[in-house]
């Protein structure tokens, strides 16, 4: 078991751990990412079929839809989110469906930018662990 | 380090209501993430947020119809989740269709215009040069920004509301003069001029450069013709869907590039990109998504039809009827609908069997039956997202091709503009 430790940006602050599940390519969630169960539905995108419930999802940025926001926050209610997104820049998106939820829910999700030559390290079914102080750590 | 004004911070206490207290203190979260250093005063809004998805964005938005939350500035709703008056000619769900509805009451409640249009620079309230706006939906707001020179962010649902109700927005992004310089270069290279005069030039362009741009600033260098304003709102709608493209500037065309160097602001491309013959034709190729020849429906309206749109359509119909297998939609908005009306021009559509909805499109209401499986469209954007959302096979052709195979009752595409 080898362990690499990252220094990332916190974009939402928030402790999370799961396997990671990494797309090099940007991802609408809006026919992209089904709500209901949590699987990328974007049959022209990297990670098409892949299901993204309780990961941690890796997508550098999002493209498309101003809706990515609304169908992240119905996965957060539904319980069919990501315990955590990692992308490589300030995703507005991302980040008001977070400040959302918790203000509807008291129930944010973590935020974290890499760099990208960082990010280019993750792979998915890595473990990877986020600490409240944007610490990214990947077991394999 | 963001700075609020003492009006913000006066809502902020809640001086101006609870829905103002709850959207301003939204803003100014969003505002600290993206760096902003103040707020900004926006004079109109476009709502996204009408679009159901599910329990959490009703929730979101009858919390600020509970608090008595009103809009601050003239503010147009984008499509809803239904078409209200109609939407039992399909196969909604009652259900589904009162919850989205209850959607449609909850923004209408807050002294919102009710266009419930995703084409909202058509109708009385298009945004004019330089003005500051709060936009949301992809399409309106790479439109807005790239063809009126109005400037906004890419909003996302949500957000769209709470500036509305504060009338502010965080100082970040296209608002500010010095990010609105084009990125990548596009160089178009040895294409036909007649392809270019051709409308389904524009969705194939704009689905290769959303592409390749990403989330930069594409410039457009190498236009022969002037395009028409439906033709920048295909390839708008159409860069937006396969990119995050909020803004781009064709070189004597859009009007914050009379030439390439004012297009860049003086400064170097990042990269430039030459686009071929060959390089459209791969990018045709994708917006189909099946092989077959099969044909249910043929979808037009993405981003809604305008006037001129139905006036290009309705003399390819005269005289003919659609083969009775196939249905022929046409989305669009009431405002739109009703000035055709009266121009004489949804006659021919009735007679060829045409069918129209307003205030939604197949994306975001559940309308389409579930033995329609084959789809035709002009549209990028229907191309891009019907096999995703809708679970649909569907075709990429030209108006002509459209009408063509609708007609002939199976999928018929003239290559011929496409071989040179």
């Amino acid at each position: 078991m080898a362990s690499i430790i990252l220094q990332g940006t916190i974009i939402i602050p928030g402790e999370a751990q799961g396997k990671a599940l990494v797309g090099r390519e940007p991802l609408s969630f809006w026919g992209g990412y089904d709500w209901k169960t949590g699987e990328i539905i974007d049959r022209r995108h990297v990670l098409s079929g892949a299901n993204a419930r309780d990961k941690i999802l890796a997508i550098p940025f999002t493209r498309g839809s101003s809706t990515t926001t609304a169908v992240l926050l119905e996965a957060i209610r539904a319980k069919t989110a990501p315990v955590a997104i990692i992308t490589t820049g300030i995703d507005f998106f991302f980040a008001l469906a977070s400040v959302v939820a918790e203000e509807l829910y008291h129930a944010p999700l973590p935020l974290v930018a890499l760099a990208e030559v960082d990010f280019a390290r993750l792979n998915t079914d890595d473990s990877i662990q986020i600490s409240t102080t944007g610490i990214v750590t990947i077991t394999r | 380090m963001l700075t609020l004004s003492p009006k913000d911070h006066a809502m902020l206490r809640g001086e101006r209501g609870p829905a103002a207290k709850m959207a301003m203190s939204i803003v100014a979260r969003m505002a600290e993430v993206a760096g902003a250093a103040e707020l900004l005063d926006i004079t109109a809004a476009h709502i996204d947020s009408t679009v159901y998805i599910g329990e959490a964005g009703l929730e979101f938005a009858e919390r600020f119809a509970a608090l008595g939350a009103k809009v601050s500035v003239p503010t147009t709703l984008n499509v809803s989740g239904l078409d209200e008056h109609h939407w039992r000619e399909w196969a909604v769900p009652s259900e589904w269709a009162s919850l989205a509805h209850r959607q449609m009451v909850a923004y209408q409640s807050m002294g919102t215009i009710p266009t419930w249009t995703c084409a909202p620079y058509q109708t009385e309230m298009r945004p004019s040069f330089g003005q500051q706006v709060a936009w949301g939906e992809s399409n309106a707001i790479v439109f807005a920004n790239s063809v009126l020179g109005a400037r906004t962010e890419r909003y996302p649902d949500l957000f769209d509301i709470c500036c509305a109700i504060t009338g502010r927005a965080p100082a970040i992004g296209l608002h500010l003069t010095e990010n609105r310089a084009g990125g990548i270069l596009f160089q178009l290279t040895d294409i036909p001029e007649s392809l270019m005069q051709s409308d389904d030039f524009y969705p194939v362009l704009g689905h290769l450069i959303g592409k390749a741009a990403l989330d930069k600033i594409p410039v457009i260098h190498g236009m022969t013709v002037k395009p028409e304003e439906d033709q920048l709102k295909a390839f708008g709608a159409a860069a937006a869907s396969s990119g995050g493209v909020a803004l781009f500037h064709m070189v004597g065309v859009t009007p914050e590039a009379p030439t390439l160097a004012q297009a860049f602001h003086g400064k170097e491309p990042i990269e430039t990109v030459n686009v071929s013959m060959d390089a459209l034709r791969d990018s045709r190729r994708v917006l189909t998504h099946t092989d077959s020849k099969r044909l249910d429906m043929v979808v037009l309206g993405s981003p809604h039809f305008s006037l001129a749109e139905y006036k290009r359509l309705a003399p390819m119909l005269l005289g003919r009827r659609k083969h009775p297998e196939v249905k022929f939609l046409v989305t669009s908005s009431r405002a739109m609908t009703q000035l055709a009306d009266r121009a004489g021009l949804l006659k021919p559509l009735q007679a060829f069997g045409a069918q129209i909805t307003v205030d939604t499109c197949i994306l975001t209401s559940p309308m389409l039956p579930a033995e329609i499986q084959n789809l035709m469209t002009n549209s990028a954007k229907f191309a891009y997202y019907a096999p995703g959302l809708l679970g649909k096979q569907i075709t990429f052709g030209s108006l002509e091709d459209c009408v063509h195979s609708a007609v002939a009752g199976e999928i018929v595409r003239d290559e011929a503009r496409w071989l040179a």
